[in-house]
């Protein structure tokens, strides 16, 4: 191979060598290399293996649009798959492979699939491996794929972040920084974003005079004067996505990540004005054996001499269509190699006179009609643009180096996000803006002079449509001379030979022709039959050519064909990076209880409900959880328990019409509950399915307290606004969610009362504070409540004090609680306890089909006026059906074995099928009734429990059998509560 | 993203608002009411391809409803009134 | 000409210069018996059964864009049958048992890969309502078995096992039969084969009106000019609702953007289909190698054809909260279809409040997995006047009686 880095050019740092390995063998490059540029310097000619057949690849492109160079990069411990060569910033310690190749890309031995491809074209695998695709698919999904993923954890934490701006620039070209600038000087606030580690852009390759000085110096210039104050400059920044309202997604590279941080940032930017200077990127011309390694992007080659001091070869033949190839030409011919250029224009242009001049064969009317080399290019043959046979090539040339330009695409994919549209321009041949959003400004310049002029003009306009004024002149360049227009080329009509359109997935031009005569004629088809565009690179140097020849091919003209829509990203984006944050518990954060420590300190066993961590139970040294369960249920109804149900939500609702909004709300009557009274009450959709439960306290005639679930309390509160404010607009009543403010500590037991007794000043007896009736007063000298209410079946007090008491108050309950053995009981003995009494749990016992009767609570369907939230849904003919699954009891003919969770009901239909007449909801043993009990919605469930039916349960093949009973197993009469 | 012009706040980015459906008219009272009228209130929506009326909350911000017409093609809001 | 290795084999040998078109491009004629609107793998599927089962003389497919470019090539390509409810069983596992045979029917690899479907359960209460809805199913004929933390390990070592898992995993429950297919030959296989039973498919035209008498559908004003139908089957997914409109009556549907998103390929990491019920994602690796994966709806009723950033932002990070290895990889492609999802989450099948009108609507985020089902049943309504029995429970008129049949319920969501 003979590329080289030569002594002097370059934006490089030749005092720093950094090492890494390619494929696990040492090299080394220097700073300011990507990984590609180090490659190229060392001599590595393959890089890569084609997707389908295996090709050897080389380096093509330079940046971005890079289709071959997909290598692993590992680096510390930081591993990513897929990365592109070219983008990679070379690091001290870098190791990258190759991907899909074994043993390794120069020597895969998968090399010899491409000997099949006449029998592997576009969709050959709709057309075979059937019926048992099942036995080719693992074999062919093994081929596929690029590199592979590490499955280590690593520490990094990524992040997303938001800007907001006046003016944004995407790009730090020539014409980003002319906007820029311009916008820049109008003292709007402006972003600056460029993908590369400096801006710049062209102007740090390309041949440019700008206000006197060379473009690479004017560039350094104008990106240091412009990194401070209202202009923002983000460098390695991509600008990937255009979404609704002026909001684009741009990932930052950062190059100075912390440690642990990656060096990914999402940033969400809000911008009132964009411009769009983008740039091009160059198109490859197709010609058979064009993938061969040393065929590359004639700009990729500039930008190898120019930014890395790297000739890419020493004996090139430059093949153009158009005048921009003549500058790499030359800049290589500067550089040492012997350079000849092939113009497939019949007529030589104005621009080969430097060339000639500079001693450059130039041989007009002659595009390559094959590459030959194996493992690299070493012949060109040259021939006429319209040659149906390689024989009639005029000329067969020696070159290590085959540099190709097919003209240029400016990078519209942003445009076309933003709902811009494009046209065709045969002019230029390439697509062009065309109608574009009013808050976007775009460039697709021809020339760098142009890039300068159209820059300064887009910022400017940006910022006169913001009210600011610019007052800078445009930068001036020299223009060009006028150029000769570009011939179009997409392809040698040399039907046998293989021609590569997309480069990376193995696409040639007879796909695309036997797409087409399959009628796979629109863009849309042709890309999924033959995956056109498809690939990591995601088409940038196939779409056009890919277009052009199913036009050609159909007999259409390229604005018949259209395009594609672009989609984002514009470049892989990390995940990572758009996670963020969002990882780990700050995915979705746990709430606590006020008292969460000292739950700890109790023993308790933490798990999630509805978003909050609360204590399951509190097992003891040498206790399972089950046990605990039973000790904790089994004490509380033999003496005291203690529940935290901070949880619970507390939502004031305040006002004159408290009343009589919540009477429209809830499904139960709350208007008459007097002051200082509380209420079981369902809070109904509008659909008439069960949203919530929980009790109804009037704490004055214009003030109640709602306590929804502990999951639900953001949803009522939700839906009390929703109603208030669009179907009870005049109604004088306000809500305030006040869960956060109060810690609530359930006191539950016969022995309950005496634990209170010496703790507060609230007259605890019966007549003064009854079942369902709520008092204030002082509580260790606190003010706070009791209310009396109780979802295990026994006496039990609420004792509610302002939550940062909440450590004290427990330490305090449980001292006093001492004498009469208080235990601790959690989320799962409290259900236990419940069960028992066959109270429903929202979301356990009833889903999104439940109604108020299913569930035995129709009184208020008849006996309540008001037309309530969810009322008339109860009387569709669904709603009133008599076959409905109800609420029941299950006592298991085996009391040791209470059925699972989850069991259905069976009943054997006449073709001796089983059919589902509902199933197990609840399913607790019992220690208060030393017995398997089970709680369920079963079809007819109230008739057939009447009389004593008993039911087959099925759960994952065995079946058992039940009797159903009412609900309530436990002191059915209701009398502990006041026991 | 979209950014919301909230009657109260004035423009506020997606994140901050709950969306909360086509307006609606509620039949009533229940008994007067047929069961095709109510499922016709319950369940059938215009579900408009361009401008189209639709509730938002502020639910992020003021708590506030309030109701857009929004270009459900393009997302273009074309204007936010007051209850 | 047959598709099979051998034709591969000699038209490799001759250069693949005989194959023919998969399907015309024919003119649009005046008059057809039935005609399909909307040209997505339902509608082809439609077009394909009234010629086959039905022998419908002339039938044509009215496509607004190409064919197969809606939903039915913008979706995460998943089949299963794993539902709740009987009636929601009879109708997907009946489209599942198509698909088990559908390359040999149509003559068409679809690359069916039964490699299992797995819904992952985060906590005991999930693990719960997982028994429930395998019970269910197991009851009603639908092969899933319910596993272990330890037997999901197994089978998917990536999932977050970690200690600091947000979501840790309790089981799963998994449909074996369940897997993906790929997208466009589930279109491009129908569309083939109802060609070449004589059905026109017509690209590129749009509907603009109907044309109605007495109450009866008797043609459909289109783009490319009027053309009159016996009867005329609506097949239009996202659009639905503006094609009702248009025909003067109203759906209980709404139509959203739905996200998907491929990585980069990499070699196979993950061998089967997983879901989580904590963040809603699914995912599974195409057989290039590509993370293909989805997740909730955008906010907010839409008809682009793009999702928001936020959204991706959120299904991302869901789906790495399950699979964290996931993160290093890069997010190459994100797009979004217009799904129509009413109100209980199931299909709307059959008559409509027009006469000779056919619905084959709703199918909201998981309308691909039915595909056969969809044509099958909007055939036979067509072909027959009536519902078929399975459709039967799916007709428009179950929310005036709110007989609704609600898979999200099943699962135990209240809402």
């Amino acid at each position: 191979m003979t590329a080289k880095r030569l002594a002097e050019g370059g934006r490089i740092d030749r005092g720093r060598t950094l090492r890494f390995t390619w494929d696990g063998g040492a090299l080394a490059g220097l700073a300011g290399d990507t990984l590609a540029s180090a490659l190229l310097a060392n001599g590595v000619r393959i890089v890569g293996r084609s997707f389908k057949y295996h090709r050897p690849r080389g380096l093509y492109g330079a940046w971005v649009e890079e289709p071959n160079a997909i290598v692993d990069v590992q680096h510390g411990e930081v591993q990513e798959p897929d990365a592109r060569a070219t983008t990679v910033e070379l690091r001290e310690g870098l190791a990258a492979r190759g991907v899909n190749a074994r043993p390794d890309v120069a020597h895969d031995r998968y090399g010899a699939l491409d000997l099949l491809h006449p029998f592997l074209p576009a969709g050959f695998y709709y057309k075979a491996f059937f019926p048992d695709w099942h036995r080719y698919e693992p074999r062919i999904r093994a081929m596929a794929g690029l590199g592979r993923v590490a499955t280590a954890p690593d520490s990094r934490r990524f992040q997303a972040l938001t800007a907001h701006c006046d003016v944004l620039v995407v790009g730090g070209g020539p014409a980003g920084l002319a906007a820029a600038r311009a916008a820049g000087e109008s003292g709007l606030s402006v972003i600056l974003a460029d993908d590369r580690s400096a801006p710049g852009g062209s102007l740090l390759w390309q041949n440019a005079t700008i206000n006197g000085e060379n473009g690479d110096r004017w560039a350094d210039a104008v990106s240091a004067s412009l990194g401070r104050g209202n202009v923002r400059i983000f460098a390695r920044s991509t600008v990937f996505g255009a979404y609704d309202h002026g909001a684009w997604g741009m990932v930052e590279r950062r190059s100075d990540a912390p440690a642990g941080w990656a060096g990914e940032r999402l940033w969400t930017i809000r911008a009132r004005r964009t411009v769009l200077a983008t740039g091009a990127i160059e198109r490859p011309l197709v010609f058979p054996d064009n993938d061969r390694p040393g065929v590359m992007s004639a700009d990729a080659v500039m930008q190898y001499l120019r930014l890395y001091g790297v000739r890419a070869g020493e004996q090139a033949v430059v093949a153009t269509n158009n005048d921009s190839a003549y500058a790499v030409a030359l800049a290589l011919r500067a550089a040492g190699a012997a350079v000849m250029v092939a113009d497939l224009r019949p007529d030589l242009p104005p621009a080969a006179e430097a060339a000639i001049t500079a001693g450059i064969r130039v041989l007009p009317g002659a595009v390559p009609l094959r590459a030959i080399g194996r493992d690299g290019v070493r012949l060109v043959d040259l021939g006429p643009q319209d040659a149906t046979s390689p024989r009639e090539a005029v000329m067969r040339v020696p070159a290590d180096l085959l540099a190709v330009s097919g003209g240029w695409s400016p990078s519209l994919h942003l445009l076309s996000q933003a709902r811009g549209s494009l046209r065709w321009d045969d002019g230029r041949a390439a697509f062009l803006p065309d109608r574009c959003p009013p808050d976007l400004h775009v460039i697709a310049a021809e020339s760098i002079a142009a890039a300068l002029v159209e820059g300064h003009a887009a910022g400017t306009d940006a910022a006169a449509a913001l009210g600011a004024r610019v007052t800078i002149a445009a930068p001036h360049c020299e223009p060009d001379p006028p150029a000769t227009p570009i011939r179009a080329h997409w392809r040698v009509p040399i039907r046998r030979a293989r021609q590569w359109v997309d480069l990376q997935n193995d696409v040639t031009s007879k796909d695309i022709v036997l797409a087409a005569r399959e009628n796979y004629s629109s863009v849309e088809h042709l890309k999924r039959y033959t995956t056109l565009g498809m690939a990591t690179d995601q088409g940038k140097t196939s779409n056009v050519n890919g277009l052009a020849i199913l036009a050609e091919t159909t007999g259409r003209a390229i604005p018949e064909v259209g395009t594609t829509t672009f989609r984002p990203p514009y470049t892989p984006v990390p995940f990572g990076a758009l996670a963020g944050l969002r990882h780990g518990r700050l995915f979705s954060p746990w709430r606590r209880l006020p008292a969460h420590r000292d739950h700890a300190a109790l023993g308790a066993e933490f798990r999630e409900y509805g978003g909050w961590m609360r204590p399951a139970c509190y097992p003891r040294a040498g206790e399972t959880a089950a046990q605990a369960i039973r000790r904790e249920a089994a004490a509380t109804r033999a003496g005291v328990g203690l529940f935290d149900a901070s949880s619970l939500g507390k939502i004031v609702v305040g006002g004159p019409d408290a009343a009589a909004f919540l009477n429209i709300v809830y499904y139960n009557e709350v208007a008459n509950l007097k002051p200082g009274r509380i209420r079981y009450a369902l809070l109904l959709r509008e659909t008439g399915i069960i949203y919530d439960d929980g009790v109804v306290t009037r704490l004055a005639p214009d003030r109640y307290l709602l306590s929804p679930s502990s999951s639900h309390t953001q949803g009522v509160l939700a839906m009390l606004e929703a109603w208030r404010q669009t179907e009870c607009p005049a109604m004088r009543v306000a809500f305030h969610d006040v869960t956060a403010a109060w810690c609530t500590f359930a006191i539950a037991g016969p022995r309950a009362r005496d634990v209170l007794a010496r703790l507060t000043d609230i007259d605890l007896s019966d007549t003064a504070l009854p079942h369902m009736a709520i008092a204030q007063g002082g509580i260790a000298g606190i003010p706070g409540r009791i209310a009396r209410v109780s979802f295990s079946g026994e006496r039990s007090y609420e004792v509610s004090l302002p939550a940062g008491y909440g450590p004290a108050l427990l330490q305090r309950l449980l001292t006093e609680g001492t004498p009469h053995g208080i235990t601790p009981y959690g989320v799962e003995t409290s259900s236990l306890l419940r069960a028992e009494k066959g109270y429903i749990l929202i979301g356990v016992d009833t889903d999104g089909m439940t109604l108020p009767g299913d569930i035995g609570m129709s009184g208020p369907l008849r006996a309540k006026p008001v037309d309530f939230v969810g009322k008339r849904s109860l009387l569709m003919p669904d709603a009133l059906r008599e076959d409905r699954r109800q609420f029941v009891g299950l006592l298991p003919d085996d009391p040791a074995a209470p059925p699972a969770v989850g069991a259905h009901a069976v009943e054997h239909t006449a073709d001796g099928q089983r059919r589902s007449i509902g199933w197990i909801t609840t399913s607790v043993h019992s220690p208060a009734l030393g017995r398997g009990i089970a709680l369920g919605m079963i079809e007819r469930g109230r008739a057939r429990a009447a009389a004593g039916e008993t039911v087959e349960l099925y759960h994952l093949g065995h079946l058992s059998r039940a009797r159903l009973c009412s609900p309530v197993f436990f002191d059915p009469a209701g009398e502990r509560l006041h026991g | 993203m979209l950014l919301i012009p909230c009657p109260w706040c004035g423009p506020r980015a997606e994140p901050e608002f709950s969306y909360g459906g086509e307006p609606v008219i509620r039949p009533g009272p229940a008994e007067s009411v047929t069961d095709a009228d109510w499922a016709d209130y319950l369940y059938m929506r215009s579900n408009e391809k361009g401008a189209h009326r639709e509730n938002w909350c502020h639910t992020n911000g003021c708590g506030q409803w309030f109701t857009l017409t929004r270009d459900t093609v393009t997302h273009a809001i074309l204007s936010a009134e007051k209850p | 000409m047959r598709y099979s290795a051998t034709s591969l084999l000699r038209q490799g040998l001759a250069g693949h210069r005989a194959w023919p078109a998969a399907w015309r491009s024919p003119p649009l004629q005046p008059r057809y018996d039935a005609v399909i609107v909307g040209g997505g793998g339902h509608g082809l599927a439609a077009a394909y059964y009234l010629a086959k089962r039905h022998k419908v003389g002339r039938i044509a497919v009215l496509e607004r864009g190409w064919l197969g470019g809606g939903n039915t090539g913008r979706n995460t390509t998943i089949v299963r049958s794993n539902y709740f409810f009987p009636q929601s069983v009879a109708l997907y596992d009946f489209a599942l048992r198509q698909y088990e045979q559908l390359s040999e029917e149509l003559n068409y690899n679809i690359m069916l890969s039964q490699r299992g479907v797995f819904y992952i359960g985060h906590s005991d209460h999930d693990m719960e309502m997982m028994a429930r809805a395998v019970n269910a199913m197991q009851i009603n004929g639908i092969d899933t078995e319910l596993l272990s933390a330890e037997q999901v390990r197994a089978e998917l070592p990536l999932a977050n096992f970690g200690p600091d898992a947000r979501y840790p995993i309790h089981g799963a429950f998994v449909q074996r039969r369940g897997g993906i297919a790929r997208h466009d030959a589930v279109a491009w296989g129908y569309a083939r084969a109802a060609d070449g039973l004589g059905v026109d498919i017509i690209q590129n035209c749009e509907v603009t009106g109907f044309i109605i008498r007495s109450g009866k559908v008797i043609g459909l004003e289109t783009t490319r000019g009027p053309v009159s139908a016996g009867a005329v089957g609506l097949s239009p997914s996202g659009h639905c609702g503006v094609l009702a409109a248009k025909a003067g009556f109203r759906l209980p549907i709404t139509s959203y953007a739905l996200q998907a998103m491929v990585s980069e390929p990499i070699k196979p990491v993950l061998h089967a289909v997983a879901s989580s019920w904590a963040t809603g994602m699914y995912i599974s690796q195409s057989d290039k190698g590509e993370l293909v994966f989805g997740a909730g709806l955008d906010l907010y009723p839409s008809y682009a054809q793009r999702g928001n950033l936020p959204t991706t932002q959120t299904i991302v990070a869901g789906m790495l909260e399950i699979f964290p290895a996931f993160r290093r990889l890069k997010l190459l492609r994100q797009w979004a279809g217009i799904v129509d999802v009413p109100w209980d989450y199931s299909p709307i099948l059959g008559p409509s409040p027009v006469g000779n009108l056919y619905l084959n609507c709703g199918w909201g985020t998981g309308g691909f997995k039915a595909t056969p089902a969809g044509g099958y049943f909007l055939a036979h309504a067509i072909a027959t006047g009536a519902h078929h029995p399975i459709s039967a429970p799916f007709d428009l008129g179950r929310f005036a009686t709110g007989a609704l049949i609600d898979e999200a319920a099943g699962a135990g969501i209240t809402h």
